[in-house]
């Protein structure tokens, strides 16, 4: 299925390497939250990860993601750390957001990931916005706002693609389509078959792109980035995937079949990659397990730092409410 | 800012000096826009008229009609370096980008631990104008200051209109500016040099020393010529026009209140549940001891505002109304 033809062997192994960090870093993830070592609740990214690594590895270090609910994956990619997400999934001082945001809001301004967004479809307006701000400041910045098949029937969806495609902004939508918007099959709710379809409404690209071959994601991203960064305006690209978890740890599933799912997860996106890096000789055996025996040192590593770090102070329960001194 | 006293002044209404703050912030500073409805156009009041001229579309953007996409672009730009100024032409068109206005631009700074402030102006006009009826009367401040995150000011003249304009966008947080629709057009002083009116900042616009009435807004004008009927009764009203609701100027309030021992609270807004509520809870329980009688608000009773000019002056609150409560809190009805 894979062929390895549009990008360099090193852009196709650092894919490689981010997918198996975030499937290694989820997979933990999972297992702290039904420890019970994570308050709140979490929406994990397993087997969507061929998405925020192709994409986010079309983007240069200062463009800007607006992220979602399940916006750990997006976070990585984009550059974050995995000790200050973890951190912030432990609700501590040392997290990304010092603990005040939790699993739905982690941030990072300074890799440009303007944070994950707990309101679907939340995300789209303020990349559009960063995308005018970064056209009235000539910085060349891309945006990208990733969401998913919810978010496409929401106005805010709407508004974004009709103001970004008038002025031609530099934003490209990424639609993570795996196929549950919450709990409740995209089928049941969506009046086009292909999501990709909207597009021709506001009279921009909208390309469907099979979500789990990073040749696709990311190749079909590049396109899309260069694009808008050279001023011809927003693509939609509707990336098909499967998630292969709940809506969130601990969902009952019981609006789909186990057996739907134990098919998908035959086809992972990330064996499926690590075939074709063996079949075009970029990887060998040996250093694909050594990717995933990094990953799982820098997720330990990043477990160590979370349950190290100390618990916000009580008395700074108010604090970045406004802005100190203004 | 203080503002000299014998400082020159030019006449114009509120509108126009809303304009003039604009031009001035956006000559400043660069990272200054304006995104709205209908603003190459003036804006529906005239608080937008000439700003395309002087700074171009990149600068003051007509916006569809898409609520959210207004705020959402704002806060994406706000977060990026601009600093944006909002504009929705009446305060219920706010509602279609309430998630925006709730969940992201009063929460990103907070929820984000800090590593980002929102600085950004939503102006958005409010307040009954003859007859606009349920979808085009309200006053919806309460709704705003609710949210930790958002501060909110509300001018009465066109003085305050264009130094508290001046003090929003130069502020490094999420401001919601409301106009209200009947004094747009109110004509009166404005210096003409550039300053600032202090957010949280609250104003005595008439001393007295029977009963403090806390207003803002339309209904200050209100408060003043009900004042004149009260001291042809021998009651002197001490009238504190808030400005900015949040943050509250409340040791000013506290002062008065200790000095006269009687408060009424007046806005334009809905009594129930309305922020007059939160200065007369505010005020007894931190000063009960000083007052004399129990606070009395003034407020539109609970319906949507009507169209019909007599219900209209039946659910709106006017000079009538704050006599009567004053009246009331002095033991005279």
């Amino acid at each position: 299925m894979s062929t390895i033809d549009g990008m360099t062997p090193d852009r196709a192994a650092h894919i490689h390497r981010t997918m198996v960090r975030i499937r290694v870093f989820e997979s933990r993830v999972e297992e702290l939250f039904k420890a019970g070592k994570l308050p709140g609740f979490v929406h994990t990214y397993i087997g969507q990860e061929a998405i925020a690594a192709g994409v986010c590895a079309a983007l240069q270090p200062d463009d800007y993601i607006t992220s979602t609910h399940r916006g750990h994956g997006h976070a990585i990619a984009k550059g974050m750390a995995m000790g200050p997400i973890m951190a912030e999934l432990y609700g501590k001082e040392t997290g990304a957001c010092r603990g005040r945001g939790g699993s739905m809001h982690v941030a990072d301004f300074s890799v440009g990931m303007l944070g994950a967004n707990g309101i679907v479809a939340g995300g789209l307006g303020i990349a559009t916005g960063a995308a005018l701000s970064a056209r009235y400041r000539e910085s060349g910045q891309v945006a990208v706002g990733f969401f998913g098949d919810g978010g496409i029937n929401k106005g805010t969806f709407h508004e974004a693609l009709n103001f970004a495609a008038a002025h031609r902004l530099a934003v490209v939508f990424v639609c993570e389509n795996n196929q549950y918007a919450q709990f409740t099959s995209r089928l049941r709710t969506t009046s086009v078959e292909n999501l990709a379809d909207r597009a021709a409404a506001y009279g921009i690209p909208g390309i469907t792109v099979d979500g789990n071959d990073p040749n696709q994601t990311h190749l079909r991203s590049m396109e899309a980035v260069e694009r808008a960064r050279s001023g011809l305006g927003p693509s939609l690209l509707n990336m098909e995937t499967y998630r292969f978890g709940g809506h969130y740890v601990g969902d009952a599933e019981v609006y789909r079949e186990a057996s739907e799912v134990e098919d998908r997860r035959q086809s992972d996106p990330i064996r499926t990659w690590e075939r074709a890096l063996s079949d075009h000789g970029i990887m060998t055996e040996v250093g694909l397990k050594t990717i995933w025996k990094e990953a799982e040192a820098e997720t330990e590593a990043a477990v160590r730092y979370a349950e190290n770090s100390p618990d916000p102070e009580v008395s700074t329960a108010l604090d970045f409410v406004f802005t100190a001194g203004s | 800012m203080d503002i000299e006293s014998d400082a020159p002044t030019r006449r114009m209404s509120f509108g126009q000096a809303t304009v003039d703050a604009m031009r001035l912030a956006m000559r400043e500073d660069k990272r200054v826009i304006v995104l709205g409805e209908d603003i190459s156009w003036g804006g529906n009041f005239g608080q937008f008229r000439g700003l395309l001229d002087e700074f171009g579309t990149q600068r003051v953007i007509d916006m569809p009609i898409s609520e959210a996409i207004i705020m959402a672009a704002s806060v994406g730009a706000a977060v990026t370096g601009l600093r944006p100024v909002a504009s929705m032409s009446f305060v219920e068109f706010t509602l279609g980008a309430m998630d925006e206005i709730v969940n992201q631009a009063a929460k990103f700074r907070y929820m984000f631990g800090g590593q980002v402030s929102v600085p950004l102006v939503l102006r958005a006009s409010d307040g009954v104008l003859r007859s606009s009826a349920g979808q085009h009367s309200s006053s919806l401040e309460g709704l705003f200051t609710h949210l930790p995150g958002l501060k909110v000011v509300a001018p009465s003249n066109p003085a305050d209109a264009k130094g508290l304009l001046r003090a929003a966008i130069a502020d490094n947080d999420p401001v919601v500016y409301l106009e209200n629709k009947k004094i747009t057009a109110k004509r009166g002083p404005v210096p003409v040099e550039d300053y600032r009116v202090a957010l949280g900042s609250a104003a005595i616009c008439r001393p007295g020393t029977d009963l403090t009435l806390v207003t803002y807004s339309v209904m200050t004008g209100h408060a003043l010529s009900a004042c004149r009927r009260l001291a042809e009764m021998g009651i002197e009203a001490e009238v504190i026009d808030l400005r900015s609701l949040v943050p509250l100027d409340l040791a000013t309030v506290l002062r008065s209140v200790a000095k006269t021992g009687r408060l009424v609270v007046a806005h334009e807004a809905w009594t129930f549940g309305g922020f007059g509520a939160e200065v007369v809870a505010t005020i007894t329980s931190r000063a009960f001891d000083l007052l004399q009688a129990a606070p009395v608000r003034v407020g539109a009773r609970s319906a949507p505002i009507p169209f019909s000019p007599a219900l209209e002056e039946e659910v709106v609150p006017g000079p009538d109304q704050i006599v009567e409560a004053a009246r009331k809190v002095m033991g005279l009805s």
